[in-house]
């Protein structure tokens, strides 16, 4: 689960990581509101306006119906109203939203933390993320502040430092003085890291995350360390531990097909394709969804319908896919083992009347126990489907549907 | 010859009395897998499917000698379970479970590195040596005797492949269904790897899918170690987006090493009979075989 930037920060705090400060705001009043109370708190007296959606890129993103940039600087109380108010209820689009953009339902107004002083600010990169290949947690850090990371590996890769946590004994306090170090910090801003880097890490366990991002870290003109930014991933298989952190979740960052596919129990993935599929398990779907591209068509979805596989989830499937109008055609392919397929036809049949006239071919591919069996109830059925077994036979199926 | 469970194989059922459990363990036994009896805590002494029910996984090894251990407690329960089952001197563990949170993953692969066992997923279907053993949830009739062992990310892929095996006249020695989440007790490389040492083995299936790097680990070893039989390889999600999960936690694609096409070009550097559709894993092992 993917939570906001305000959100993160505000979590992150209570785990004693050092945040820039921000409140946040839907409306322009709410935001000069909010601009005030900071200037009274911190004495801050530039303000940073920052859209508040789950994409990154935001500050290199432009809002379409004004042509603002996501994230921008505001001199004065009275700017933040003017610029609060070209992005609230706009779209961003950014490199990472794709061109229909999001739209900006609040704004983080957060206090200038570059401020001049004894020393120039300087910025670095601090992520914790899953190693799959050693299943422990690893500490990515950078000096490379305010890049893309992806870009620096690809050039600088000794500029990132990886430290890798054994997750029986956790964190160690020279593992923290050795990320501390290679950032090539000293003195108070040294200190400050190691305090840093250590409740970062107790944060991503304690909230059972999967990815922190923050980028940048900052080093203050004062030699203060803190989060400029906050992208925070949670592990969803541990969310029934952390009811606090469910409630964190926006349902208006995500796709009102896969939210409604969610409340029937499918899992359910909108893609930009003509085929819509159904199918059951993870793996074969990915696989049914190759063989749609193979077949000259392209993948509407994913939808792994589970074992189950009965008349009530296909007819949950059905709706979801023929909602979509991009769906010329939809392959429906169940590898029968311990579910029969006699009755997955039965069910195909029955979610078919249930849901009436379908305007889009239909092709089912039934394999497994009783596949012939499965194969007949569907070709005397009299309705509008094909039926195959091979999955060879789909495929050549849906290159004919698709001529 | 067969990897991980054989005939002699003495395995329990923990999670034995809840239905999940009751049900594939009901499954095995009509299977002919010897199913010695099963755990749950605070159900010690009860009978349940004709088998007895213990308290502790130790208790069952003490009492039945017990040596494999399937899995099938709810999520927030299961890693736990898996240490208990290493704890307790098991030597292969199956974990079927969906949903275990990586944090309590992490910690249970810890755990039994320091212990003599095999864990097998979780969030995988099993294991399955036919006409020997079904440790596992898979469709057991599909699976005829043969020499071709099967390594899967994917439990009905696995039945696919197994299917095409089968009515290509072939058949199966041992399928591993590994699982499908971002931490699994045996990757692809250590499954290919038992395979390739078993002398009934004469050809093996290795299907992948998006996210990590199991299969290029698994791809450059098995060409270091001189391509000794002939693999047949698949990953599925050539066609998922990036960023997105597709089903199973651990397939997502994150860098360019994750998605399918960069997976399949190692695979087929290293030798490997990469089909870009599953339809083709039947035939491309005939003609692999020379067949």
């Amino acid at each position: 689960m993917n939570i906001h930037e305000y959100q993160a920060k505000d979590i992150l705090k209570k785990f004693g990581v050092a945040v820039q400060r921000g409140i946040v705001a839907d409306t322009p009043d709410k935001a000069v509101a909010a601009a005030k109370e900071l200037a009274a708190e911190t004495g801050s007296k530039w303000f940073v306006v920052k859209s508040q959606i789950h994409a990154g890129g935001r500050g290199k993103g432009t809002v379409k119906e004004t042509g603002s940039r996501g994230v921008v600087l505001a001199k004065s109380v009275d700017e933040v109203f003017e610029k609060s108010k070209a992005i609230l209820g706009g779209t961003l689009v950014t490199i990472q939203t794709g061109p229909s953009g999001k739209k900006v339902n609040k704004v983080l107004i957060a206090e200038d933390v570059y401020y001049p002083g004894e020393a120039e600010p300087k910025e670095y990169y601090m992520s914790i993320l899953l190693d799959r290949s050693t299943s422990k947690p690893v500490i990515m850090a950078s000096t490379e502040g305010g890049m893309n990371i992806e870009e620096v590996a690809e050039t600088h890769p000794e500029k990132i430092v990886k430290e890798w946590i054994d997750p029986t004994i956790g964190l160690q306090p020279f593992q923290a003085r050795k990320v501390a170090f290679a950032l090539g910090l000293e003195g108070n801003a040294f200190k400050e890291m190691v305090k840093f880097v250590t409740s970062l890490y107790n944060a991503y366990i304690g909230l059972d995350a999967s990815m922190f991002e923050i980028n940048p870290v900052l080093k203050t003109s004062d030699s203060k360390i803190l989060a400029v930014d906050g992208k925070v991933n949670l592990d969803d298989n541990a969310l029934f531990r952390h009811k606090d952190l469910e409630e964190l979740r926006d349902i208006s960052e995500e796709d009102p097909l896969e939210v409604e596919a969610g409340k029937s129990g499918l899992n359910y993935v909108k893609l930009d394709g003509n085929v819509g599929c159904m199918v059951n398990g993870a793996g074969l779907a990915m696989a049914t969804m190759d063989i749609i591209k193979l077949s000259g068509g392209e993948p509407a979805n994913f939808l792994d319908v589970g074992g189950g596989a009965n008349a009530e989830t296909v007819e949950a499937g059905f709706r979801i896919i023929l909602k979509d109008p991009n769906v010329k055609a939809i392959l429906i392919n169940i590898f029968g083992g311990i579910v029969r397929c006699d009755r997955v036809a039965n069910g195909v049949v029955e979610a078919y009347k249930k849901v009436g006239n379908i305007p889009v071919p239909i092709i089912v591919r039934l394999q497994g126990t009783n596949a012939e069996e499965g194969a007949k109830i569907i070709r005397e059925s009299g309705l509008k489907v094909f039926s195959a077994i091979q999955l060879k036979e789909a495929a050549q199926k849906i290159t004919e549907v698709l001529k | 010859m067969s990897v991980l469970v054989n005939k002699n194989s003495r395995v329990i059922v923990q999670g034995f009395t809840g239905s999940e459990g009751s049900f594939h363990a009901g499954q095995m036994i009509e299977y002919g897998t010897n199913v010695v009896g099963g755990v749950t805590p605070g159900k010690g002494g009860q009978v349940h499917l004709g088998r007895p029910v213990f308290n502790t996984v130790k208790e069952a090894v003490d009492k039945t000698g017990a040596d494999v251990s399937i899995i099938f407690v709810p999520p927030a329960f299961a890693a736990d379970s898996i240490m208990e089952a290493a704890d307790a001197g098991i030597q292969v563990i199956v974990a079927i479970t969906e949903g275990i949170p990586v944090k309590d993953m992490m910690t249970a692969k810890q755990y039994i590195k320091s212990k003599n066992v095999k864990l097998i997923g979780p969030n995988c279907p099993g294991v399955i040596t036919p006409g020997e053993a079904k440790v596992g949830i898979m469709p057991g009739f599909v699976f005829k005797k043969g020499k071709i062992g099967i390594v899967s990310k994917s439990g009905t892929l696995t039945y696919e492949a197994a299917d095409q095996i089968v009515k290509a006249g072939m058949g199966i020695t041992t399928a591993i269904g590994i699982g499908g989440d971002p931490i699994i007790g045996t990757p692809t490389k250590d499954a290919v790897e038992l395979l390739m040492n078993d002398p009934e083995t004469e050809g093996i299936v290795m299907i992948g899918e998006i996210g990590g790097s199991y299969e290029p680990v698994a791809a450059r070893w098995i060409k270091e170690n001189g391509n000794k039989k002939p693999v047949v390889g698949f990953i599925a999600g050539q066609t998922a987006p990036p960023g997105r999960r597709m089903g199973h936690a651990g397939a997502i694609i994150g860098g360019a090493e994750d998605t399918a096409a960069a997976k399949m070009k190692i695979m087929r550097e290293c030798g490997i009979h990469v089909v870009e559709s599953p339809a083709l894993i039947g035939e491309t092992m005939l003609k692999a075989l020379g067949k």
